[in-house]
């Protein structure tokens, strides 16, 4: 940063318009930068605040962090009992394991099912890969909540799979799905099998052919062509979709609630329950702050890293 | 590519796209089921879209959240497209980091945890300059925008880089200013990341739930609000009309705009094409 300024230093008079021009363009960098920095950056201090205070039967629910006392010091309240609470109290360390279980689980789902889908679409003709790349792309743009109360009306006791199977006869008594933890993987992997496929896609797309042909020349199978080519050349692909699909997984809440039992406890769930449930905030306020730290923390350390070698962003 | 054209890989993409589909397809023909049970097939009725049309809730909510949307991803694509501008143009100013991690960040963020904090920020904001003195419409729009903006830099910043500078300069060395410039040449240039960058965002707003929930007070739920408490509670008939319309509605949207843009970058090409030789 201090490069800059000593790299414009010989500018200065000589090109006076380029002064100006430097000044300007904070014009253009300050409305997105304050912006994001008020409402985005900022409250993540509230919530640190917030998470050592007390909670207390007010509006709003918690208590002041600084108060001044009748000899006009000020006095710094702080405990960090809600931290203790979280590892005390078993619901928030199994929450942690549970999230990180089924967004583990539902985005290795999601790469079984969407790489040879992707794979299928690379393959086929280019004006149909246009059409097939819209038919995935749709149901990204629809409501994501809305889907989610669709896959509800297939697998609800009297749904659609229900009834053909009990129709077929394959079942004698409707199989009770809605409210269970497989639930809630088909509904993570109903929702995000597109950001699992477009990558895949990307990648594979991509593949230069003539490999796999000069592969095939030389008297490789193949699937040993498929396992030494392919594969490693779409693995880009592999974790670009992976963490598409895990990073939203993980936080989740909507499937959990609409589509899970009282046992799918992912932690997207136990925050909305101690915040509108109990109107803990502070709970609430170190739940978050933890989960920042243990989960969205690592994840942005590894995306940046990696997104440095391998120049790509995101 | 030949020869991999093979049955089982084909038939995995028709079984995942009709993963994919079924349910909505599912939804909306219950949507004119004329019974109010929903596993008895009563015979064709739009009985549910007229009820529809009297729930003033459910209008309210509708008109609420398309306000919300338009605001939200109006402002979203300026600031988006500002943030888009600095990263890619200028190489180095102080806090250029700071920006680029802000910008990534909300992709990243469980929205649970954007909501807690946005609303954190306007619980302390109100205790301390009295303003928002009630939450709603403006702090829901201000919410959204601090996500939204994130997906309009993305997509504008992939669009600038591959934009042709030397025109820009061109224009300048001609005597436009920068503005203008800008304006003229590079601004139509980027304007299908503007088009898809707005869309994005629209329905990104338009679909939130979680964070609308966190921040909104009383008397301004938005429509996912209102879908989410009744769908909580189990099927209903009208939900289904409700949800067909919006899906198809984006559906359509989405395909329009698509061809569109796909028409409109065709014509540009050609019209290159023409003027090179």
């Amino acid at each position: 940063m201090s490069g800059a300024a000593a790299a414009s230093l010989p500018d200065t008079g000589a090109h006076a318009p380029r002064g100006s021009r430097r000044r300007r363009r904070w014009l253009i960098i300050l409305p997105p930068f304050l912006f994001l920095l008020l409402f985005f950056l900022i409250p993540y201090t509230f919530a640190l605040k917030i998470s050592v205070a007390e909670s207390t039967i007010s509006v709003p629910p918690f208590s002041n962090l600084f108060q001044r006392a009748s000899d006009g010091h000020i006095a710094i309240n702080y405990n960090f009992d809600n931290y203790d609470y979280l590892l005390t109290d078993d619901i928030y360390i199994l929450s942690y394991i549970y999230s990180l279980k089924t967004a583990f689980f539902s985005t290795l789902i999601c790469l079984i099912v969407g790489y040879p889908m992707a794979y299928a679409m690379a393959r086929s003709r280019k004006s149909v890969q246009n059409v097939l790349l819209l038919i995935i792309i749709l149901p990204f743009w629809t409501s994501f909540l809305l889907r989610i109360y669709a896959l509800e009306g297939i697998i609800r006791e009297n749904g659609l799979l229900n009834t053909g199977l009990l129709w077929l006869g394959l079942i004698d008594h409707p199989l009770q799905i809605m409210q269970t933890t497989p639930a809630v993987y088909l509904g993570i992997v109903y929702s995000y099998l597109p950001f699992m496929i477009l990558p895949l896609y990307a990648t594979l797309e991509k593949l230069d052919v003539t490999l796999l042909e000069a592969a095939g020349d030389l008297g490789s199978p193949p699937w040993r062509a498929f396992l030494d080519i392919t594969l490693p050349l779409s693995l880009p692909g592999v974790i670009a979709g992976s963490m598409l699909t895990f990073i939203p997984a993980i936080g989740e809440f909507v499937i959990p609630s609409l589509l899970g039992g009282p046992d799918s406890l992912m932690i997207g769930r136990v925050l909305w329950d101690e915040f509108f449930g109990n109107h803990d905030w502070p709970a609430a306020a170190a739940v978050a702050t933890a989960f920042l730290v243990l989960l969205v923390g690592p994840i942005a350390v590894y995306q940046h890293y990696r997104s440095k070698d391998a120049a790509v962003p995101l | 590519m030949t020869g991999a054209r093979s049955l089982p890989l084909l038939t995995v993409l028709a079984f995942g796209i009709a993963f994919l589909y079924l349910p909505i397809l599912v939804l909306i023909a219950y949507s004119f089921n004329a019974s109010a049970l929903v596993s008895v097939w009563g015979g064709f009725s739009t009985r549910w879209y007229g009820e529809l049309l009297h729930n003033r809730q459910v209008l309210d909510a509708a008109a609420l959240s398309l306000k919300i949307g338009v605001a939200a991803s109006t402002a979203a694509v300026v600031l988006g497209t500002l943030a888009a501008v600095a990263l890619v143009r200028f190489r180095r100013f102080p806090g250029k980091l700071l920006l680029t991690g802000m910008v990534n960040a909300p992709l990243i963020m469980p929205e649970i945890i954007t909501g807690i904090t946005q609303l954190l920020l306007f619980v302390s904001m109100a205790q301390m300059f009295g303003w928002p003195a009630r939450r709603g419409f403006s702090t829901i729009v201000l919410a959204h925008i601090a996500f939204c903006m994130s997906y309009v830099t993305i997509t504008v910043q992939s669009r600038l880089q591959s934009a042709d500078r030397s025109l820009e300069e061109a224009a300048m060395d001609l005597g436009s200013g920068p503005v203008r410039a800008f304006v003229d040449i590079t601004l139509p240039i980027i304007a299908p990341a503007l088009i898809s960058g707005w869309l994005l965002s629209f329905t990104l707003s338009l679909d939130d739930l979680v964070i609308s929930s966190f921040v909104s007070g009383p008397g301004s739920s938005t429509l996912p609000m209102v879908i989410y408490s009744k769908v909580k509670l189990g099927v209903s008939p009208d939900m289904n009309a409700l949800a067909s319309l919006i899906i198809l509605a984006v559906g359509a949207g989405v395909v329009v705009a698509g061809w569109y843009m796909r028409k409109a970058e065709r014509d540009r090409q050609a019209a290159i094409q023409a003027a090179a030789s």
